[in-house]
C-alpha cells in the first residue's frame, strides 16, 4: 500500500517535469483563478467594511422634555436594550449635549457667546439607538411610539429621516446581493477555464493512459499521479498569487483607508493570513483535483 | 489456457468476427493469419479485454475475458504480455523506465525490479540504450523495448499483434526469433500477423481468417488463405 503510494506520488512529480510547458501554462490559468478568487476575498472584505462604516453613521435620536427625568430616560434605554433589533443605546445629558455643542462650535465666537448669554441650558436630553440592521429602525420606532414613555418623548428622529433611511437600508441590502452574485459569477468562470485547462492537458496524455491500462495498471494507479499533479498546481498556483498580490494589498491599504476610516486591508491581510492562505489553498488545490478526477474518469471508463 | 466458444462481434450491423472456437494450450506457438479486415486485430481485442464480444464465450486462465468488469481487467493484463505494431511504449520514459512501470503496476518490489529490469532489456540485446528516451531508438529497438516489457512479468501468455509491421527484414526476423526464445522457455505466445514468410518458416500451428471466420486451423500449417 505505502509502495503503490509513494510510486503514485513518484510519478506524479515525474508527470509535472517533464510535462512542463503543459504545467505552465495550466499553473498560469490556475493563478488567474486564484488571483480572481483572492481578489473576490479582498473586495468582500472592504465591501463589508464599507456597508458597516454606512451603517454606524444610521441612527435614531429619541428627545426628551426639557424637564424628562433622567430615570425614566434611563428606564427606557433598559428596555430599549432588552430589544433584538437594538444594537446599541447611548444616553447623552442635557449637559453631556451642551458640553458636546460647545465643542462643535468652539471656533465659532458668535454662537459661543451666544449660548454663554443664556440663563438655562436650551438643549435636551437624547437617546441615540444604532439597530442590528437598518431594516429594523421602523420596528424599534414603532416600540418608542407604543411605550409609555410617550409623556416624556417630544420628538423621535426617524420620521424626519424615515425615507432616507428606507432607502439606504434598501441599498445596502442590494448592494450585498449584487457583491454575492458577483462573487459566483466570477468563481464559476475562475472553475470553468481552470476545469478546460486541466481537460486539455489531461486530454494530451490520453495515448499514455490507454497504454497504462494495457499493461495492467489499475485505475488509481493512472488516477492517482494526475491528482498528485493537480495538487502541486493548486499549491504552487496559490503560493505565486499570495507573493504577487501582496505588494498590492500594501500598497492600496493607505488609498482604501482614506474612504473608510476604520479600514486597514493590510492589517487584515496579516491578521487573517493563515485563514486566507487556507481558503485558497481549498480554491486552487479543489478546482486542481476535482479537474484532474472529473477528467480521467473518462478515460478509465471501459 | 484461452478458449473461444462461438464469438461473435458485431460492428453497425457488420458482422466482424463470425461464430469463433477454438482453444490453445499452455506453451503453444500459434499464428493467426489472415488479410488485412479478415478480424485478427478484432479477435486479439476481444482477447485482451479491450472490447466485449456479441456472442460468445472467451476464457483466459480462470478468467472468463467477456464477463470482467473494467476494475477487474488490470489483474487479467497483468498475466498477459500484450506487443503492438506501433509499440505503445510511454513516450515520455527511457526505456527502463517503461519496463519497470510494467513491473510497479504489478506491485513488484524494489528488489525485484532492480534484479529483472535491466536483465529483460540485456536479454533482448538493449542492455547498452535502457537509459535511452524511446525517442531516441529506432523501431526495431523500441519493438524490443515492448518485448521486455510484456516479459518481464512472466506472464502465461505474450499476445503480439502485428509486432512487425513496421519493421524491416533484419529486425522482424529479430523479434521473430525473441519470440520463438521467449516461447521455448515455457510462455504461451498467440501472434496475429499477415507476413507469409514468417508463418511459413516457423511451421508452428496456424488458425487462418477469412472474413470474420476461421476457415483452417493446422498444427505445423501454412500461410494458405483460399
Amino acid at each position: 500500500m505505502f509502495t503503490t503510494l509513494a510510486r503514485i506520488i513518484k510519478y506524479g512529480f515525474q508527470n509535472f517535469w517533464r510535462n512542463g510547458l503543459v504545467s505552465f501554462a495550466t499553473i498560469l490559468v490556475l493563478l488567474l483563478a486564484v488571483i480572481v478568487f483572492q481578489g473576490m476575498m479582498l473586495f468582500g472584505e472592504i465591501g463589508r467594511q464599507a456597508i458597516n462604516a454606512v451603517q454606524d453613521k444610521i441612527d435614531i435620536s429619541v428627545y426628551f422634555v426639557s424637564n424628562a427625568p433622567e430615570d425614566e430616560i434611563l428606564k427606557l434605554k433598559e428596555a430599549l436594550l432588552t430589544l433584538s433589533e437594538v444594537k446599541s443605546v447611548d444616553y447623552i445629558s442635557k449637559e453631556e449635549a451642551l458640553e458636546l455643542f460647545r465643542e462643535r462650535h468652539a471656533d465659532d465666537p458668535t454662537i459661543s457667546q451666544a449660548i454663554e448669554e443664556l440663563e438655562e441650558n436650551p438643549l435636551r436630553a437624547s437617546l441615540n439607538i444604532k439597530a442590528q440592521d437598518p431594516n429594523q429602525y421602523s420596528l424599534i420606532a414603532g416600540f418608542l411610539e407604543g411605550d409609555a414613555s410617550q409623556n416624556i418623548i417630544q420628538e423621535v428622529s426617524y420620521s424626519q429621516n424615515q425615507v432616507v433611511i428606507d432607502r439606504l437600508a434598501k441599498v445596502l441590502s442590494l448592494s450585498r446581493r449584487i457583491g454575492v452574485l458577483l462573487t459566483l459569477v466570477c468563481a464559476t468562470v475562475a472553475i470553468i477555464i481552470s476545469f478546460n485547462t486541466i481537460l486539455l492537458a489531461i486530454y494530451s496524455n490520453k495515448e499514455e493512459i490507454a497504454i497504462m491500462r494495457l499493461v495492467g495498471a489499475s485505475n488509481a494507479f493512472i488516477r492517482g499521479p494526475y491528482i498528485i499533479v493537480g495538487i502541486v498546481y493548486g499549491i504552487i498556483a496559490v503560493l505565486a498569487a499570495m507573493i504577487i498580490m501582496a505588494p498590492f494589498i500594501y500598497a492600496a491599504s493607505p488609498y482604501i483607508s482614506v474612504f473608510i476610516t476604520d479600514m486597514n486591508l493590510w492589517g487584515f491581510f496579516l491578521g487573517s493570513f493563515f485563514k486566507f492562505l487556507g481558503y485558497n489553498l481549498l480554491f486552487g488545490v479543489g478546482i486542481g483535483v476535482i479537474s484532474s478526477v472529473i477528467v480521467i474518469r473518462k478515460y478509465l471508463e471501459i | 489456457m484461452i478458449t473461444f466458444s462461438n464469438v461473435s462481434k458485431t460492428y453497425n450491423n457488420h458482422e466482424v468476427l463470425r461464430d469463433i472456437s477454438f482453444k490453445i494450450e499452455p506453451k503453444e506457438f500459434v499464428s493467426l493469419v489472415g488479410r488485412s479486415g479478415a478480424g485478427k486485430s478484432t479477435l486479439v481485442r476481444l482477447l485482451i479485454g479491450e472490447d466485449k464480444p456479441t456472442k460468445g464465450r472467451i476464457v483466459f486462465g480462470p478468467y472468463e475475458i467477456n464477463k470482467l468488469q473494467g476494475h477487474e481487467l488490470p489483474e487479467v493484463r497483468r498475466r498477459m504480455g500484450i506487443i503492438f505494431q506501433d509499440f505503445k511504449l510511454l513516450p515520455k520514459k527511457t526505456a527502463y523506465e517503461n519496463v519497470v512501470f510494467a513491473m510497479e503496476v504489478a506491485g513488484r518490489s524494489e528488489e525485484d525490479i532492480d534484479e529483472a529490469a535491466p536483465q529483460s532489456l540485456e536479454l533482448v540485446g538493449l542492455g547498452k540504450k535502457m537509459r535511452n528516451y524511446v525517442h531516441e531508438l529506432s523501431g526495431g529497438e523500441r519493438q524490443r523495448v515492448a518485448i521486455a516489457r510484456a516479459m518481464v512479468n512472466q506472464p502465461d501468455v505474450i499476445i503480439a499483434d502485428e509486432p512487425t509491421g513496421n519493421l524491416d527484414p533484419v529486425n522482424t526476423w529479430g523479434i521473430i526469433n525473441l519470440l520463438l526464445k521467449i516461447n521455448e522457455l515455457g510462455t504461451t505466445v498467440v501472434l496475429a500477423t499477415h507476413n507469409k514468410d514468417i508463418v511459413n518458416q516457423l511451421e508452428h500451428r496456424v488458425i487462418s481468417l477469412d472474413d470474420g471466420m476461421v476457415i483452417r486451423d493446422e498444427d505445423k500449417g501454412k500461410y494458405i488463405l483460399t
